[in-house]
């Protein structure tokens, strides 16, 4: 196996997957966010909910086609790149993926035909309900896509015979602990990227002083649900890290940057890890909150990367930066959260400018923090694929070339660039018009309806919700 | 529970060629339509449905990863570039739908991905059959071709096969689905592509006889396989009479009916063989506590559920097209 042909296969993987993640996390809020608001028209009528209903529902769909393309060719590069993992781990992990494309991707795939095209040709209890079947098919992705890296994480419930993986209980498979941790961990990530992305819009509109009556349900809406959610996530990130603790002691240790056992452990704020010299520069720590993250005690011992072999270790930089950049970001998202929350709340957010801004400017976040929660759980995962069972330098295509590898890995590298690109351009496009757009649909689809049903910004509960 | 899921396997590959090839067929057709006007009618046609419609392909490779892994290893990895350019055209021809009704200056663009990458992928597929006919080379069950080892102008001709077989599919899709003079212009085009497919299936037939394939003696070993061809040739025949009488849904079936019965030739001409006189169906398949939990679940459940969901999404937009007016 030639070296090059795996690193290739490993950035290409890299690229491709984090890629992908950025439009399922921001798709599986938003079909959340679009059953939420299909729901409230059909209970209150407010024609204000249909508008953002239509409005979001076209950026639902530029992300949603986005993160269809790029998870077929998730769906493919296990076998094209990692064909001995496949074969070997496939007897589980292939189920596991069948699972999520039958429950999942079939289930969202149909009814976002019915969702884009369908309105004018099913009832509105019917449309209600293809909203919710979108929603629950990304959340269906979401968990067996979780069931499946969890195994790869901590895997549970095989028996090896001749190198293969045979599933023996697929129970402790699909109830593993570790599933029934990570997977809240990511689909709290995707609310939260949901909340904050339609916070950051109404923010926007209201600093522009237009769309006034969505921008206060957007508001209202995305900073209440974040500001709620967002604890319960730092729980279950608390919870993500016991796991690790128990199972993954060596990745506990690199994301910790503790490269000697300590008692009481101290716990590393910031510092340069030094794999060369195992120890860390410029550090900054703080005594005894090592142990108290690990385990509640005051006097816990907490394990080094030194007791493990160097074959063994993660590259440690990525996961400790990683790792403290998500929780930068979630402690950041936290604080706009609760203060744009508690201004709105009071009806002062209007003079808040600055907080405004850093809301608008903030949509980033929480894409940042599930990409970098990724990168720590996967790299620090490395060097194993399978952990502790099966490295990933054993996993790639024998036989795969350095140069069909760099010529496949360009290839992706120009596509993405180019759909990303464009893909960003439209949806920024969509936003700034608003959830009023119909002099641009008009400018670029002549056959286009411009209002569907009574919902014109004419009518009279428009303009007394205006008035409000 | 082996038989349960090479039968699934066939089901969901089938219906994959059946529907997504009528989306590609109209993509391939896409760069023949002159005008603004019959590209939105011809998007109209398929927008609600192709992303269903390629579900199949995904349902399809992950059935093969949980039950089939070894195949879904081998294979993957021996039509390594082939499968990443397809996947790249799939995701221009994808993101098209979305795109080009946003673009302004860029339309050009996304005309040319959905077109384009509609063309490639289906050559690629077809010439991913071809070379699986032809034999890939392998040793003791395992891959030994390297990079170009799928490559052979028999290969090249099957892609070239599907491109036409395809575009028949699309043409008869938009007869049935099209009106006035969209409907017309479909109707025009499938004389030539009709006898284009047949061209092409009687040129490849004398080619694999001439290279003496090994699928060929199949022909010997099971003569009861020229039942497909008959039905084949009764499809054709009802096929060119739809075409005469303007009987808008009979061309789409028909040719459905022809893929169907090449489809079956071939899956009868492979059995018991996976990757062909190398992989049996029994060495590739997975341990059966893979193959039971996937049949309790997803086989019993999920999939005669998506079958039907998929017929209820296809019964919503049952009809005429229109437009671009009443999907949009």
């Amino acid at each position: 196996m030639d070296m090059s042909a795996l690193l290739l296969s490993r950035l290409q993987f890299a690229f491709t997957v984090s890629f992908h993640i950025i439009f399922p996390s921001f798709t599986i809020g938003l079909a959340a966010w679009l059953a939420v608001l299909e729901g409230l028209h059909l209970a209150s009528g407010r024609p204000v909910y249909r508008r953002l209903f239509d409005f979001w529902l076209k950026i639902f769909g530029l992300a949603f086609g986005l993160g269809v393309v790029s998870g077929i060719v998730m769906g493919f590069e296990f076998g094209t790149n990692w064909s001995r993992l496949s074969e070997a781990s496939g007897p589980i992990q292939g189920p596991l993926l069948a699972y999520e494309s039958f429950t999942a991707f079939a289930l969202e795939a149909s009814f976002f035909g019915v969702l884009i095209f369908g309105r004018p040709r099913v009832s509105p209890l019917n449309y209600f309900i293809a909203t919710l079947m979108v929603a629950l098919g990304t959340t269906f992705s979401a968990f067996w896509i979780m069931v499946n890296n969890s195994w790869m994480q901590v895997p549970v419930g095989y028996a090896l015979d001749h190198g293969n993986f045979v599933p023996t209980d697929w129970t402790a498979i699909i109830f593993s602990p570790v599933v029934w941790v990570r997977f809240p961990h990511m689909l709290l990530a995707a609310y939260l990227t949901g909340a904050f992305c339609v916070a950051a819009t109404g923010a926007w509109y209201r600093l522009r002083n237009t769309y006034a009556v969505e921008a206060r349900v957007m508001l209202r809406m995305g900073l209440g649900l974040a500001a709620v959610l967002l604890p319960i996530q730092l729980f279950f990130g608390h919870l993500n890290g016991d796991y690790v603790h128990e199972r993954q002691p060596i990745k506990f240790a690199a994301i910790e940057g503790r490269w000697h056992d300590e008692q009481p452990a101290a716990e590393v704020v910031l510092a340069w890890p030094d794999a060369a010299g195992e120890r860390n520069r410029f550090e900054l720590k703080i005594p005894v909150l090592g142990s108290l993250i690990a385990t509640m005690t005051l006097d816990s011992k907490e394990v080094g990367l030194t007791d493990f072999p160097r074959q063994d270790r993660p590259p440690v930089a990525i996961p400790f930066f990683a790792f403290r950049a998500m929780v930068g970001c979630g402690l950041l998202m936290m604080a706009l959260a609760w203060l744009g929350s508690f201004y709105e709340l009071n009806g002062r957010l209007d003079r808040q400018r600055l907080l405004l801004w850093a809301i608008f400017l903030g949509f980033p976040l929480p894409f940042a923090a599930t990409l970098t929660g990724w990168f720590t759980a996967e790299v620090g995962r490395q060097p194993w694929t399978v952990y502790g069972l099966m490295r990933t330098a054993d996993a790639v295509t024998p036989g795969l070339t350095p140069g069909a590898t760099l010529a496949s890995l360009v290839f992706f590298g120009l596509i993405y660039l180019l759909i990303f690109s464009f893909g960003i351009l439209y949806i920024y496009r969509l936003l700034r018009a608003g959830p009023a757009v119909k002099a641009h649909a008009a400018a670029t689809n002549p056959k286009r309806p411009l209002a569907l049903t009574g919902d014109s910004p004419t009518t009279e509960v428009e303009a007394m919700e205006r008035a409000r | 529970m082996i038989q349960f899921w090479v039968a699934a396997l066939a089901l969901t590959t089938l219906l994959y060629v059946l529907l997504d090839g009528f989306d590609l067929g109209v993509g391939i057709l896409f760069g023949l339509a002159g005008n603004e006007t019959y590209r939105q009618r011809m998007l109209a046609a398929i927008s609600p449905v192709w992303d269903g419609n390629e579900t199949w392909l995904v349902l399809t490779a992950t059935i093969l990863f949980g039950a089939f892994p070894r195949i879904y290893a081998t294979l993957l990895s021996a039509f390594y570039l082939p499968l990443i350019v397809m996947l790249g055209a799939l995701i221009l021809r994808g993101v098209a739908f979305e795109f080009r009704h946003k673009a302004i200056a860029a339309r050009w663009v996304w005309d040319l991905g959905f077109a384009g990458g509609s063309i490639v992928a289906t050559f690629i597929q077809g010439m991913t059959v071809g070379a699986l006919a032809a034999g890939l080379p392998m040793q003791d069950g395992h891959y030994v071709g390297g990079t170009w080892g799928w490559f052979s102008p028999f290969a090249c001709l099957c892609g070239l096969g599907l491109c036409l077989g395809y575009a028949l599919l699309g043409a008869g899709w938009l007869v049935a689905k099209g009106e006035g003079l969209l409907r017309e212009r479909a109707y025009q085009m499938m004389p030539a592509l009709t006898i284009g497919v047949f061209g092409f299936l009687a040129v490849a037939f004398v080619y694999a006889l001439a290279l003496n394939l090994r699928i060929m003696e199949r022909w010997l070993e099971r003569p009861y396989l020229i039942v497909f061809p008959a039905i084949g040739a009764y499809a054709a025949v009802q096929l060119v009479r739809g075409i005469q009488f303007r009987s808008d849904l009979r061309p789409f079936r028909m040719t459905g009916l022809i893929f169907a019965s090449a489809f079956a030739t071939l899956a009868i001409s492979f059995w018991p063989y996976m990757i062909p006189f190398a992989v049996t169906v029994d060495e590739a398949a997975a341990p059966p506590s893979s193959l039971s939990f996937m049949f309790w679940g997803a086989g019993l459940i999920v999939l005669p559920l998506t079958l039907g969901y998929t017929a209820v999404v296809y019964r919503v937009f049952r009809g005429k097209a229109g437009e671009t007016g009443h999907y949009e």
